[in-house]
Protein backbone atom coordinates (compact mmCIF):
# COMPACT_ATOMS: atom_id res chain seq x y z
CA UNK A 1 0.00 0.00 0.00
CA UNK A 2 1.78 2.93 -1.07
CA UNK A 3 2.56 6.09 1.36
CA UNK A 4 0.88 8.46 -0.78
CA UNK A 5 -2.70 7.69 0.20
CA UNK A 6 -2.13 7.10 3.66
CA UNK A 7 -3.09 9.91 6.84
CA UNK A 8 -0.96 12.40 6.67
CA UNK A 9 -1.21 14.36 3.54
CA UNK A 10 -3.76 16.64 3.97
CA UNK A 11 -2.04 19.64 5.97
CA UNK A 12 -4.11 22.07 7.08
CA UNK A 13 -4.51 24.80 4.79
CA UNK A 14 -6.28 27.29 7.05
CA UNK A 15 -5.81 30.31 9.54
CA UNK A 16 -7.20 28.27 12.67
CA UNK A 17 -5.11 26.08 14.51
CA UNK A 18 -6.01 22.36 15.21
CA UNK A 19 -5.10 20.74 19.07
CA UNK A 20 -5.17 17.74 19.93
CA UNK A 21 -4.63 15.45 22.68
CA UNK A 22 -4.42 11.26 22.91
CA UNK A 23 -3.49 8.70 25.40
CA UNK A 24 -5.47 6.10 27.32
CA UNK A 25 -8.16 6.44 29.20
CA UNK A 26 -7.57 7.24 32.63
CA UNK A 27 -3.97 9.32 31.43
CA UNK A 28 -5.68 12.76 32.34
CA UNK A 29 -5.56 14.67 29.30
CA UNK A 30 -9.22 15.54 28.91
CA UNK A 31 -8.87 17.28 32.42
CA UNK A 32 -5.47 19.10 30.58
CA UNK A 33 -7.99 20.09 27.11
CA UNK A 34 -10.20 21.75 28.99
CA UNK A 35 -7.70 23.89 31.22
CA UNK A 36 -6.18 24.37 28.03
CA UNK A 37 -9.63 25.76 26.50
CA UNK A 38 -10.25 28.02 29.55
CA UNK A 39 -6.85 29.53 29.43
CA UNK A 40 -6.97 30.14 25.50
CA UNK A 41 -10.17 31.95 26.00
CA UNK A 42 -9.03 34.29 28.79
CA UNK A 43 -6.46 34.95 26.06
CA UNK A 44 -9.12 36.02 24.11
CA UNK A 45 -9.02 33.49 21.10
CA UNK A 46 -12.04 31.91 19.45
CA UNK A 47 -11.84 28.08 21.09
CA UNK A 48 -13.78 24.99 20.35
CA UNK A 49 -14.40 21.89 20.79
CA UNK A 50 -14.50 19.21 18.43
CA UNK A 51 -16.71 16.15 20.42
CA UNK A 52 -16.77 12.85 19.01
CA UNK A 53 -20.00 11.54 17.72
CA UNK A 54 -21.13 14.70 15.69
CA UNK A 55 -23.86 13.49 13.70
CA UNK A 56 -27.08 12.17 15.24
CA UNK A 57 -27.86 9.73 12.35
CA UNK A 58 -24.07 7.69 12.49
CA UNK A 59 -24.65 8.18 16.26
CA UNK A 60 -27.93 6.25 16.53
CA UNK A 61 -26.60 3.73 13.94
CA UNK A 62 -23.24 3.24 16.55
CA UNK A 63 -25.61 3.07 19.56
CA UNK A 64 -27.82 0.51 17.74
CA UNK A 65 -24.60 -1.34 16.59
CA UNK A 66 -23.23 -1.38 20.27
CA UNK A 67 -26.41 -2.19 22.05
CA UNK A 68 -27.04 -5.52 20.13
CA UNK A 69 -23.66 -6.30 19.91
CA UNK A 70 -23.43 -6.20 16.10
CA UNK A 71 -20.27 -4.59 15.73
CA UNK A 72 -17.03 -6.83 14.56
CA UNK A 73 -13.85 -4.87 14.47
CA UNK A 74 -13.89 -4.17 10.60
CA UNK A 75 -17.43 -2.58 11.43
CA UNK A 76 -16.73 -0.96 14.60
CA UNK A 77 -13.99 0.88 12.78
CA UNK A 78 -16.17 2.00 9.69
CA UNK A 79 -18.68 3.25 11.53
CA UNK A 80 -16.23 5.50 13.72
CA UNK A 81 -14.61 6.92 10.49
CA UNK A 82 -18.05 7.73 8.84
CA UNK A 83 -18.67 9.48 12.12
CA UNK A 84 -15.12 10.66 12.16
CA UNK A 85 -15.37 12.05 8.38
CA UNK A 86 -18.83 13.78 8.95
CA UNK A 87 -16.89 16.09 11.85
CA UNK A 88 -14.05 16.97 9.99
CA UNK A 89 -15.87 18.06 7.39
CA UNK A 90 -18.89 20.07 8.76
CA UNK A 91 -17.14 20.93 12.14
CA UNK A 92 -13.27 20.56 12.54
CA UNK A 93 -12.99 22.58 8.99
CA UNK A 94 -15.37 25.04 9.04
CA UNK A 95 -13.66 26.32 12.40
CA UNK A 96 -10.85 25.99 10.93
CA UNK A 97 -11.89 28.50 8.09
CA UNK A 98 -12.97 30.71 10.61
CA UNK A 99 -9.71 30.92 12.45
CA UNK A 100 -9.86 29.26 15.87
CA UNK A 101 -8.27 26.90 17.78
CA UNK A 102 -10.47 23.98 17.24
CA UNK A 103 -9.64 21.35 20.23
CA UNK A 104 -10.63 17.70 20.09
CA UNK A 105 -10.61 15.41 22.61
CA UNK A 106 -8.64 12.19 20.62
CA UNK A 107 -8.48 12.27 17.12
CA UNK A 108 -7.39 9.70 14.11
CA UNK A 109 -4.71 8.52 16.93
CA UNK A 110 -7.45 6.71 18.83
CA UNK A 111 -8.72 4.63 15.58
CA UNK A 112 -5.13 3.51 14.63
CA UNK A 113 -4.61 2.55 18.76
CA UNK A 114 -7.79 1.09 18.85
CA UNK A 115 -8.67 -0.73 16.30
CA UNK A 116 -5.44 -2.47 15.57
CA UNK A 117 -5.92 -3.73 18.92
CA UNK A 118 -9.08 -4.76 18.01
CA UNK A 119 -7.03 -6.70 14.84
CA UNK A 120 -7.55 -4.56 12.27
CA UNK A 121 -4.61 -3.84 9.41
CA UNK A 122 -2.66 -1.35 10.30
CA UNK A 123 -1.97 0.09 6.85
CA UNK A 124 -5.37 -0.17 6.08
CA UNK A 125 -6.71 2.26 9.36
CA UNK A 126 -4.03 4.34 8.07
CA UNK A 127 -5.15 4.56 4.67
CA UNK A 128 -8.76 5.05 5.54
CA UNK A 129 -8.26 7.85 7.80
CA UNK A 130 -6.56 9.71 4.72
CA UNK A 131 -9.29 12.68 4.37
CA UNK A 132 -8.48 13.61 8.08
CA UNK A 133 -6.76 17.03 8.27
CA UNK A 134 -3.20 16.77 9.95
CA UNK A 135 -3.08 18.70 13.50
CA UNK A 136 -1.19 21.75 14.64
CA UNK A 137 -0.13 19.79 17.66
CA UNK A 138 -0.92 16.71 18.92
CA UNK A 139 0.35 15.73 22.50
CA UNK A 140 0.07 12.43 23.60
CA UNK A 141 -0.54 11.49 27.42
CA UNK A 142 1.87 9.08 28.55
CA UNK A 143 0.78 7.24 31.90
CA UNK A 144 1.93 3.98 33.07
CA UNK A 145 -0.78 1.41 32.63
CA UNK A 146 -1.31 0.79 36.42
CA UNK A 147 -1.93 4.25 36.76
CA UNK A 148 -4.36 4.97 33.84
CA UNK A 149 -5.83 1.43 35.20
CA UNK A 150 -6.20 2.63 38.89
CA UNK A 151 -7.39 6.49 38.13
CA UNK A 152 -10.98 4.32 35.97
CA UNK A 153 -10.89 1.73 37.61
CA UNK A 154 -10.88 2.71 41.31
CA UNK A 155 -14.53 4.30 40.95
CA UNK A 156 -15.86 1.01 40.11
CA UNK A 157 -17.27 1.84 36.54
CA UNK A 158 -19.41 -0.22 35.08
CA UNK A 159 -17.81 -1.46 31.89
CA UNK A 160 -19.50 -1.38 28.66
CA UNK A 161 -18.94 -4.02 26.89
CA UNK A 162 -16.89 -2.79 23.52
CA UNK A 163 -14.78 -0.08 25.85
CA UNK A 164 -13.74 -3.20 27.98
CA UNK A 165 -12.69 -5.05 24.48
CA UNK A 166 -15.56 -7.95 25.44
CA UNK A 167 -15.54 -8.35 21.59
CA UNK A 168 -12.11 -10.02 21.52
CA UNK A 169 -12.88 -12.88 23.81
CA UNK A 170 -9.51 -11.74 25.70
CA UNK A 171 -10.89 -12.43 29.29
CA UNK A 172 -14.53 -13.38 30.20
CA UNK A 173 -14.30 -10.84 33.58
CA UNK A 174 -14.74 -7.36 31.59
CA UNK A 175 -12.59 -5.60 33.94
CA UNK A 176 -9.37 -7.87 33.15
CA UNK A 177 -10.51 -7.92 29.80
CA UNK A 178 -10.43 -3.91 30.20
CA UNK A 179 -7.14 -4.34 31.17
CA UNK A 180 -5.17 -6.58 28.54
CA UNK A 181 -7.09 -4.42 26.19
CA UNK A 182 -6.03 -0.92 27.69
CA UNK A 183 -2.45 -2.43 27.51
CA UNK A 184 -2.65 -3.55 23.64
CA UNK A 185 -3.76 0.45 23.11
CA UNK A 186 -0.69 1.44 24.74
CA UNK A 187 1.21 -0.68 22.94
CA UNK A 188 -0.21 0.82 19.93
CA UNK A 189 -0.21 3.99 21.14
CA UNK A 190 3.79 4.12 21.81
CA UNK A 191 4.33 3.15 18.30
CA UNK A 192 2.15 5.75 17.06
CA UNK A 193 4.71 8.58 18.92
CA UNK A 194 7.85 7.90 16.78
CA UNK A 195 5.51 7.36 13.39
CA UNK A 196 4.14 10.45 13.98
CA UNK A 197 6.02 12.51 15.47
CA UNK A 198 3.56 13.63 18.76
CA UNK A 199 4.72 15.20 21.33
CA UNK A 200 4.43 13.49 24.80
CA UNK A 201 3.78 14.71 28.12
CA UNK A 202 4.51 12.86 31.65
CA UNK A 203 0.95 12.19 32.67
CA UNK A 204 2.22 11.37 36.25
CA UNK A 205 2.92 14.95 36.99
CA UNK A 206 0.90 17.24 39.08
CA UNK A 207 -1.48 18.71 36.84
CA UNK A 208 -0.66 22.24 37.14
CA UNK A 209 2.57 21.01 35.93
CA UNK A 210 1.17 19.39 32.84
CA UNK A 211 -0.86 22.48 32.21
CA UNK A 212 2.65 25.16 32.07
CA UNK A 213 4.13 22.66 29.42
CA UNK A 214 0.72 22.33 27.35
CA UNK A 215 0.80 26.57 27.18
CA UNK A 216 4.28 26.29 26.37
CA UNK A 217 3.43 23.77 23.88
CA UNK A 218 0.91 25.35 22.03
CA UNK A 219 2.19 28.90 22.26
CA UNK A 220 4.24 29.30 19.24
CA UNK A 221 1.99 28.58 16.82
CA UNK A 222 -0.72 31.06 18.91
CA UNK A 223 1.51 34.19 16.93
CA UNK A 224 -0.73 36.25 14.89
CA UNK A 225 -3.94 34.26 14.74
CA UNK A 226 -7.02 35.73 15.25
CA UNK A 227 -8.28 36.82 19.00
CA UNK A 228 -11.60 38.01 20.08
CA UNK A 229 -11.94 41.89 20.23
CA UNK A 230 -13.43 41.44 23.62
CA UNK A 231 -10.04 39.84 25.69
CA UNK A 232 -12.87 37.71 27.55
CA UNK A 233 -16.12 35.55 27.42
CA UNK A 234 -15.93 35.41 24.05
CA UNK A 235 -17.54 32.21 22.65
CA UNK A 236 -18.98 31.95 19.44
CA UNK A 237 -18.26 28.76 18.55
CA UNK A 238 -20.49 27.36 21.67
CA UNK A 239 -23.39 29.67 21.10
CA UNK A 240 -23.90 28.21 17.71
CA UNK A 241 -23.73 25.14 18.89
CA UNK A 242 -25.93 25.76 20.75
CA UNK B 1 -5.26 -22.64 -2.74
CA UNK B 2 -8.17 -20.96 -0.74
CA UNK B 3 -11.84 -20.32 -3.21
CA UNK B 4 -11.86 -17.13 -2.53
CA UNK B 5 -9.51 -14.10 -1.44
CA UNK B 6 -9.77 -10.29 -0.87
CA UNK B 7 -8.15 -7.66 -2.86
CA UNK B 8 -5.84 -6.77 0.07
CA UNK B 9 -5.67 -7.95 3.60
CA UNK B 10 -8.80 -9.24 4.05
CA UNK B 11 -11.30 -9.13 7.05
CA UNK B 12 -9.67 -8.80 10.47
CA UNK B 13 -10.60 -12.04 12.34
CA UNK B 14 -12.27 -13.57 9.23
CA UNK B 15 -10.60 -17.18 8.05
CA UNK B 16 -11.48 -17.32 4.32
CA UNK B 17 -10.41 -20.89 4.47
CA UNK B 18 -13.44 -22.56 5.10
CA UNK B 19 -15.51 -20.77 2.39
CA UNK B 20 -17.12 -22.63 -0.54
CA UNK B 21 -20.15 -21.13 -2.52
CA UNK B 22 -20.22 -18.98 -5.35
CA UNK B 23 -20.00 -14.94 -5.41
CA UNK B 24 -21.95 -13.52 -8.68
CA UNK B 25 -22.14 -9.93 -8.84
CA UNK B 26 -24.67 -7.55 -11.05
CA UNK B 27 -23.38 -4.34 -11.59
CA UNK B 28 -25.23 -1.97 -13.48
CA UNK B 29 -26.76 1.78 -13.18
CA UNK B 30 -29.85 2.74 -12.11
CA UNK B 31 -32.80 1.86 -13.75
CA UNK B 32 -31.12 -1.02 -16.49
CA UNK B 33 -33.13 -3.75 -14.88
CA UNK B 34 -30.32 -5.28 -12.53
CA UNK B 35 -34.05 -6.70 -10.22
CA UNK B 36 -35.21 -8.58 -13.31
CA UNK B 37 -32.23 -10.27 -13.81
CA UNK B 38 -31.43 -11.30 -10.23
CA UNK B 39 -34.59 -12.38 -10.09
CA UNK B 40 -34.64 -14.46 -13.29
CA UNK B 41 -31.22 -15.85 -12.47
CA UNK B 42 -31.75 -16.66 -9.03
CA UNK B 43 -35.19 -18.46 -10.48
CA UNK B 44 -33.36 -20.62 -13.23
CA UNK B 45 -30.69 -21.29 -10.29
CA UNK B 46 -33.17 -22.62 -7.62
CA UNK B 47 -34.24 -24.87 -11.04
CA UNK B 48 -31.63 -26.42 -10.97
CA UNK B 49 -31.31 -27.38 -7.26
CA UNK B 50 -29.20 -24.80 -6.17
CA UNK B 51 -29.42 -22.77 -2.67
CA UNK B 52 -29.30 -19.03 -3.59
CA UNK B 53 -29.36 -15.72 -1.08
CA UNK B 54 -29.55 -12.68 -2.13
CA UNK B 55 -28.24 -9.19 -0.94
CA UNK B 56 -27.88 -5.66 -2.49
CA UNK B 57 -26.87 -1.94 -1.47
CA UNK B 58 -28.00 -0.77 1.72
CA UNK B 59 -29.51 -3.97 2.62
CA UNK B 60 -27.36 -4.51 6.32
CA UNK B 61 -29.26 -4.76 9.75
CA UNK B 62 -26.76 -3.06 10.93
CA UNK B 63 -26.55 0.84 8.57
CA UNK B 64 -30.13 0.19 6.19
CA UNK B 65 -31.87 2.44 8.88
CA UNK B 66 -29.44 5.07 9.08
CA UNK B 67 -28.72 5.01 5.54
CA UNK B 68 -32.51 5.35 4.62
CA UNK B 69 -32.81 8.51 7.26
CA UNK B 70 -29.79 10.23 5.99
CA UNK B 71 -30.94 10.12 2.53
CA UNK B 72 -34.31 11.58 3.73
CA UNK B 73 -32.67 14.63 5.62
CA UNK B 74 -29.51 14.75 3.31
CA UNK B 75 -27.74 15.35 6.94
CA UNK B 76 -24.51 13.98 6.20
CA UNK B 77 -21.50 15.35 4.07
CA UNK B 78 -20.47 13.52 1.04
CA UNK B 79 -17.50 11.70 2.65
CA UNK B 80 -19.25 10.49 5.43
CA UNK B 81 -21.80 9.30 3.05
CA UNK B 82 -19.09 7.18 1.14
CA UNK B 83 -17.79 5.94 4.30
CA UNK B 84 -21.90 4.67 5.50
CA UNK B 85 -22.54 3.10 2.47
CA UNK B 86 -18.75 0.99 3.14
CA UNK B 87 -20.25 0.08 6.65
CA UNK B 88 -23.66 -1.18 5.34
CA UNK B 89 -21.10 -3.28 2.70
CA UNK B 90 -18.77 -4.16 5.49
CA UNK B 91 -21.88 -5.72 7.52
CA UNK B 92 -23.48 -7.17 4.64
CA UNK B 93 -19.97 -9.41 3.70
CA UNK B 94 -20.03 -10.30 7.16
CA UNK B 95 -23.01 -11.07 7.77
CA UNK B 96 -24.65 -11.86 4.93
CA UNK B 97 -22.17 -12.56 2.36
CA UNK B 98 -19.65 -14.76 4.34
CA UNK B 99 -22.23 -16.91 6.46
CA UNK B 100 -23.76 -18.42 2.46
CA UNK B 101 -20.53 -18.67 1.28
CA UNK B 102 -19.44 -20.87 3.88
CA UNK B 103 -22.76 -22.99 3.91
CA UNK B 104 -22.19 -23.59 -0.21
CA UNK B 105 -25.16 -21.29 -1.68
CA UNK B 106 -24.87 -18.90 -4.76
CA UNK B 107 -24.79 -15.75 -3.48
CA UNK B 108 -26.08 -13.31 -6.06
CA UNK B 109 -25.07 -9.60 -5.19
CA UNK B 110 -27.31 -6.87 -6.76
CA UNK B 111 -24.15 -4.21 -6.93
CA UNK B 112 -20.79 -4.69 -5.25
CA UNK B 113 -18.18 -2.49 -4.58
CA UNK B 114 -17.97 -1.16 -7.72
CA UNK B 115 -21.09 0.98 -7.94
CA UNK B 116 -19.96 2.14 -4.54
CA UNK B 117 -16.38 3.53 -5.85
CA UNK B 118 -17.87 4.76 -8.75
CA UNK B 119 -20.61 6.72 -6.75
CA UNK B 120 -17.66 8.09 -4.23
CA UNK B 121 -15.36 9.05 -6.92
CA UNK B 122 -18.37 11.11 -9.08
CA UNK B 123 -18.89 12.95 -5.18
CA UNK B 124 -14.93 13.92 -5.44
CA UNK B 125 -13.11 10.45 -3.31
CA UNK B 126 -9.57 10.08 -4.76
CA UNK B 127 -10.10 6.69 -6.30
CA UNK B 128 -7.00 4.97 -4.93
CA UNK B 129 -8.61 5.93 -1.99
CA UNK B 130 -11.86 4.37 -2.14
CA UNK B 131 -10.07 1.51 -3.33
CA UNK B 132 -8.38 0.92 -0.40
CA UNK B 133 -10.77 0.93 1.73
CA UNK B 134 -12.57 -1.55 0.25
CA UNK B 135 -9.57 -3.54 -0.11
CA UNK B 136 -10.91 -6.10 2.59
CA UNK B 137 -13.99 -6.66 -0.18
CA UNK B 138 -13.94 -10.94 -1.75
CA UNK B 139 -13.17 -10.91 -5.39
CA UNK B 140 -16.18 -12.90 -6.39
CA UNK B 141 -16.41 -15.39 -9.22
CA UNK B 142 -17.66 -13.10 -11.77
CA UNK B 143 -18.99 -9.49 -12.17
CA UNK B 144 -21.73 -9.09 -14.72
CA UNK B 145 -21.81 -5.54 -15.65
CA UNK B 146 -25.33 -4.36 -17.02
CA UNK B 147 -23.83 -1.37 -19.88
CA UNK B 148 -26.02 1.00 -21.20
CA UNK B 149 -25.30 4.91 -21.97
CA UNK B 150 -27.18 7.71 -20.09
CA UNK B 151 -29.12 8.43 -22.79
CA UNK B 152 -30.66 5.51 -23.07
CA UNK B 153 -31.32 5.04 -19.46
CA UNK B 154 -33.71 7.88 -19.34
CA UNK B 155 -36.83 6.84 -21.44
CA UNK B 156 -36.58 3.42 -19.08
CA UNK B 157 -36.51 5.13 -15.58
CA UNK B 158 -39.07 7.63 -16.58
CA UNK B 159 -41.37 4.54 -17.50
CA UNK B 160 -41.50 3.63 -13.64
CA UNK B 161 -42.16 7.29 -12.32
CA UNK B 162 -40.82 10.50 -11.46
CA UNK B 163 -36.42 11.08 -11.44
CA UNK B 164 -35.03 10.17 -8.03
CA UNK B 165 -33.68 12.92 -6.09
CA UNK B 166 -30.48 10.61 -5.57
CA UNK B 167 -30.31 8.67 -8.58
CA UNK B 168 -29.95 11.91 -10.31
CA UNK B 169 -26.88 12.59 -7.86
CA UNK B 170 -28.95 15.87 -7.18
CA UNK B 171 -26.97 16.16 -3.65
CA UNK B 172 -24.10 17.24 -5.97
CA UNK B 173 -26.08 18.43 -7.89
CA UNK B 174 -25.31 18.17 -11.54
CA UNK B 175 -27.67 20.28 -13.46
CA UNK B 176 -30.56 23.01 -13.13
CA UNK B 177 -33.22 20.37 -12.91
CA UNK B 178 -33.36 16.28 -12.06
CA UNK B 179 -33.39 15.95 -15.80
CA UNK B 180 -30.48 17.38 -16.84
CA UNK B 181 -28.93 16.28 -13.10
CA UNK B 182 -30.07 13.01 -13.91
CA UNK B 183 -28.45 12.44 -17.19
CA UNK B 184 -24.92 14.53 -16.01
CA UNK B 185 -24.76 12.35 -12.75
CA UNK B 186 -25.58 8.34 -14.54
CA UNK B 187 -23.40 9.93 -17.57
CA UNK B 188 -20.27 9.91 -14.83
CA UNK B 189 -21.45 6.65 -12.85
CA UNK B 190 -21.47 4.98 -16.32
CA UNK B 191 -17.91 6.29 -16.92
CA UNK B 192 -16.61 5.17 -13.70
CA UNK B 193 -18.14 1.86 -14.01
CA UNK B 194 -16.44 1.38 -17.50
CA UNK B 195 -13.24 2.41 -16.35
CA UNK B 196 -13.79 -0.18 -13.52
CA UNK B 197 -14.75 -3.08 -16.05
CA UNK B 198 -11.46 -2.85 -17.60
CA UNK B 199 -9.48 -2.81 -14.43
CA UNK B 200 -11.46 -5.61 -12.59
CA UNK B 201 -12.74 -7.08 -15.46
CA UNK B 202 -16.28 -7.27 -15.67
CA UNK B 203 -18.30 -9.88 -18.31
CA UNK B 204 -20.25 -7.25 -20.29
CA UNK B 205 -23.99 -7.55 -20.77
CA UNK B 206 -25.16 -4.99 -23.24
CA UNK B 207 -28.17 -3.79 -21.79
CA UNK B 208 -29.85 -2.20 -24.82
CA UNK B 209 -30.47 -5.63 -26.05
CA UNK B 210 -33.76 -7.68 -25.27
CA UNK B 211 -33.93 -8.73 -21.98
CA UNK B 212 -34.82 -12.21 -22.39
CA UNK B 213 -31.74 -12.07 -24.96
CA UNK B 214 -30.04 -10.94 -21.81
CA UNK B 215 -31.21 -13.20 -19.41
CA UNK B 216 -30.44 -16.10 -20.99
CA UNK B 217 -26.92 -14.74 -21.93
CA UNK B 218 -26.27 -14.35 -17.69
CA UNK B 219 -28.24 -17.99 -17.07
CA UNK B 220 -26.23 -19.50 -19.39
CA UNK B 221 -22.82 -18.23 -18.42
CA UNK B 222 -23.56 -18.21 -14.76
CA UNK B 223 -24.70 -22.34 -15.01
CA UNK B 224 -21.15 -22.88 -17.22
CA UNK B 225 -19.13 -21.37 -14.11
CA UNK B 226 -21.16 -23.38 -11.38
CA UNK B 227 -20.09 -26.42 -13.61
CA UNK B 228 -16.67 -25.75 -14.14
CA UNK B 229 -15.70 -24.53 -11.00
CA UNK B 230 -17.59 -27.20 -8.43
CA UNK B 231 -18.07 -25.77 -4.59
CA UNK B 232 -15.06 -26.04 -2.27
CA UNK B 233 -12.84 -26.79 -5.08
CA UNK B 234 -9.94 -24.68 -5.61
CA UNK B 235 -9.78 -21.80 -8.14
Amino acid sequence: MSLASAYGQRINPYPGKLVIVEGIDGSGKSTQLALLAQWLRSEGHLVTFSEWNSSPIVRATTARGKKRQLLTPLTFSLIHATDFSDRVERDIVPALKAGAVVLADRYVFTAFARDVARGVDRQWVRALYRFAVTPTLAVYFRAPLQVALHRILSGRPKLKFYEAGMDLRLDPDPTESYKRFQSRIQVEYEGLVPEFGLATMDATLPVEVQQRSLRELIRPHLVGIARSPRAEGFEAGEEQRA
Amino acid sequence: MKRFESYGQGVPGLELGDLSGWLIVVEGPDGVGRTTHVNRLRAHLEQLGYAVAETGLTRSDLASRGIRRAKQGNTLGANAFNLFYATDFADRLEQQIVPALRAGFVMITDRYIFSLMARAIVRGADPDWIKQVYSFALMPDVVFYLRIGAEQLVPRVLADGPFDYWESGMDVPMGEDLYDSFVNYQGRIIHELDALAKEYGFHMLDATRDVDDISDELCASVTRLLMKRPAGAAT
